[in-house]
């Protein structure tokens, strides 16, 4: 029957707070102030669980739990720090860093990149893992981004903000495994796919992967911020 | 089709069978086929024409010892002919009536006297394209049973009380899945077939779909009655083209006979299977990703909960089981739940196929009771180590699973064992290693393989797999140091603890279980630049200054 209440108690770090039914662990960490490390998260896009950076302990399971779907239930112990998952954290963002070709001195997104910030916050101060250095194209062809492949780290934000948000899905996931790569259409070049030239997805990347060609270095914050309130009066209408 | 009908079809087969003085099964699955046993056939037909004897020449589905085909057996001698030939067609037509071909003859009681057939059970006695057959041996008499004498409920609890668990490799209660898939609410229900075999060297499901199609297609049924379901998928890999054949034929013919459609066996019940095919990926073998490809979407998987069960293909609730497990329903609705639960071990029923591969005399299919020694398994059924060599481990469950070493081989089979041992039971390959195997050298070629398999959605096994790939890499070349082997620990917990799906939090237990079991192998690569089986090749070190 505790499923058909629609408030749950549950406790997170040690603080009890309230939920509402559905929501996810970490809907209600944020909105107390409990901060749980994301990057393939977004509000206002689809959760797909891919980073694996937003893992969480529950008390009584051995597994870790992805705090962006993993809903609440009454009563849950939910564990947000503790150095098994620092260690994962870390060790996760040490292959992301290794996995392509991250150089922040040069990158656009140098000082504005959740990857870099989530390094600083987790203090990574270097990379134990051999650097695969990989050769990847960068695609030009478009009259206002670019996307730099070396920079990707596959959060597929992109992805979803063009399929969801725009309706265009241009953008989706070529290949398998380490070759994985971000596609638009079907892998045409950005210039002459049936991009709507809306530029949501450069918006809500996370790193200089995609970015904005008008605009260099320190001037080039994202704005995702946009997406749940583009929802928002969405769902008014 | 009603019960009547069905005995009707039993009775004129075993008439028409009663017509001929012998019958000749010649074993048709690939290892044999691929040797002739086309040729074969046609060659006895021939002979057995040109001598004027009354005998049937009948295609049959794996007979097991895949190492001794082709195969031939004689009924109702029951004479096992290996490595039989074309040219020898007319020897075994002769010695029909009279003394078996000596030379031909083959003695593999000790392979099969300590298996137990459940799921083989009609594989190598009847004719897979042949419905009738499947009939005559009790086929579809437990689909009828359950539709006119059995609620839906009452199917559940049989299969509960069998405690048969799931054959895919996890291990999950099955009766519990059905049951949680009856209770979810929706008026649209679906029930899938996991026969995305992709394990390198397994080859039950394969053998199970060539061999005895109707049994999957009578056992799904089963499972849509039991929770409610009218629609049905088998997702089978479009590597198993005669696999694909059979089923199509199978459910045509099933069809026909109005065993599949509407209003099966007169009443209510109505059920139709559609097949899909794999393009090849190993991760649609996950069930949420399988899901997500029958949809017709990437095949990557899901977070899960929410699980199939609640909300699966389109979002309904589905049944997903895999290929032997569905070929165990019928036998338990025919025998009842307590005789399938009074075989195997404490928490492991029932019975389990294995494929047995590699350094061992007899390969090919097994199946065996729960709790089966895997000595008993190697050294009586296998026939042991062939070449003079030793044995030095069996690795279970493919990708997934681990290497056992030589001093474990006295436990007895089962999910739990298995899983303490740093391995798991998995779909059920099993493949033997000699003294010529470098286990550093296994591992890396598993991690190779989740490596290109990996769909790239999670980070752990996505660039994990590739790191340790590297690093397993180095190690066999001789070029790695300690704080390697202590960076690909590290690496092998977090690509287990924090990968999305079941491929990545198993990839690194072929690592782990020769790191538990080998250590000392590694750390002769690393510290002595040798390699004990002689397999890897060093590098030249540099000299240094």
């Amino acid at each position: 029957m505790s499923d058909a209440v629609e408030v749950k108690t549950l406790i997170i770090d040690g603080e009890e707070v309230s939920a509402l039914r559905g929501q996810t662990i970490l809907e209600v960490a944020r909105e107390n102030g409990i901060d749980i490390p994301t990057l393939c998260h977004l509000d206002g896009l689809s959760d797909v669980g891919a980073c694996r950076m937003c893992l969480v302990e529950i008390k009584g399971s051995n597994k870790l739990l992805p705090a962006c779907v993993a809903t609440v239930f009454e009563g849950m112990e939910v564990t947000t720090k503790s150095e098994r998952l620092q260690k994962h954290r870390r060790t996760i963002l040490e292959m992301l860093f290794a996995e392509r070709n991250h150089i922040c001195s040069v990158c656009v997104s140098n000082g504005n990149c959740e990857l870099q910030s989530l390094g600083q916050e987790q203090g990574l101060t270097h990379i134990r893992l051999p650097y695969r250095n990989p050769e990847l194209p960068v695609d030009a062809s478009h009259e206002r981004y670019t996307v730099d492949h070396n920079r990707c780290i596959l959060c597929t934000r992109c992805v979803r903000a063009c399929a969801e948000i725009e309706g265009a899905h241009v953008w989706d996931v070529m290949g398998r495994g380490i070759n994985s790569i971000v596609i638009t259409d079907l892998h045409e070049e950005w210039g002459s796919s049936t991009c709507t030239k809306c530029g949501k997805c450069v918006q809500v990347c996370p790193t200089g992967a995609l970015y904005d060609k008008s605009k260099i270095g320190v001037d080039h914050p994202k704005n995702p911020d946009f997406l749940p309130y583009l929802n928002l009066m969405r769902e008014a209408q | 089709m009603t019960v009547e009908e069905l005995e009707q079809i039993a009775e004129s087969v075993r008439l028409e069978n009663a017509k001929y003085d012998h019958e000749i099964h010649v074993c048709m699955d690939l290892a044999c086929a691929s040797q002739g046993a086309d040729k074969l056939r046609d060659e006895l037909v021939k002979a057995a024409e040109a001598a004027g004897k009354n005998v049937l020449v009948r295609r049959t589905g794996c007979m097991g010892p895949c190492s001794s085909g082709p195969l031939v057996r004689v009924d109702p001698e029951e004479t096992l002919y290996a490595h039989v030939k074309a040219k020898h067609a007319e020897a075994i037509v002769a010695s029909l009536g009279s003394l078996p071909v000596p030379e031909l003859q083959c003695d593999l009681s000790s392979h099969f006297d300590k298996q137990v057939r459940v799921v083989l059970e009609n594989a190598g006695h009847i004719d897979p394209e042949k419905i009738d057959e499947y009939i005559a041996c009790e086929g579809y008499k437990a689909l009828m049973t359950a539709l006119i004498e059995m609620t839906p409920a009452g199917v559940i609890h049989r299969i509960t009380e069998s405690r048969l668990r799931g054959r895919g490799g996890g291990g999950y209660p099955t009766g519990l899945k059905w049951s949680t898939v009856a209770k979810a609410s929706g008026d649209q229900k679906y029930i899938v077939c996991n026969g995305d075999e992709g394990d390198p060297g397994a080859f039950m499901d394969r053998s199970v779909m060539e061999g005895d199609p109707h049994r999957v297609i009578e056992g799904m049924a089963i499972a849509a009655y039991g929770v409610g379901a009218n629609k049905g998928f088998i997702y089978v890999r479009a590597e198993y083209p005669v696999a694909v054949a059979r089923l199509t034929m199978a459910i045509r013919e099933a069809r026909r006979r109005g065993l599949l459609g509407s209003n099966i066996g007169g009443t209510t019940f109505n059920f139709d299977v559609e097949i899909r095919l794999g393009a090849g990926a190993f991760v649609c073998g996950e069930e949420t990703a399988l899901l997500a490809s029958i949809e017709g979407r990437r095949g990557t998987p899901k977070p899960r909960p929410p699980y199939p069960a609640v909300s699966g293909l389109w979002g309904k609730p589905t049944l997903i089981n895999n290929v032997e497990t569905y070929a165990n329903i019928a036998p338990i609705i025919r025998n009842g739940g307590k005789w399938f639960a009074d075989m195997g071990s404490e928490r492991s029923k029932g019975t389990k196929v294995f494929a047995l591969t590699g350094k061992i005399t007899n390969t090919g299919l097994v199946e065996v009771p729960m709790g089966i020694k895997l000595r008993e398994i190697i050294e009586e059924i296998g026939g042991g180590v062939p070449d003079g060599h030793t044995f030095k481990a069996v690795q279970t469950g493919g990708p997934s699973g681990g290497c056992i070493p030589a001093e474990m081989l006295d436990v007895g089979v089962s999910y739990d064992a298995l899983m303490a041992m740093g391995s798991i039971m998995g779909s059920g390959g099993m493949i033997v290693m000699d003294d010529t195997s470098c286990m550093v050298n296994v591992a890396r070629f598993f991690i190779e393989f989740c490596m290109t398999e990996s769909c790239g959605k999670c980070i752990p096994c996505r660039a994990g797999t590739a790191q340790m790939y590297t690093l397993l890499s180095k190690i066999c070349d001789g070029t790695a140091s300690m704080d390697d082997l202590e960076l690909l620990e590290d690496l092998c917990s977090t690509v287990k603890e924090a990968s999305l799906c079941g491929l990545g939090q198993t990839a690194p237990n072929p690592v782990l279980s020769t790191l538990k079991y080998f250590r000392n192998e590694y750390i002769e690569h690393i510290a002595h630049k040798r390699c004990p089986a002689g397999v890897c090749t060093m590098k030249p070190q540099e000299v240094l200054a």
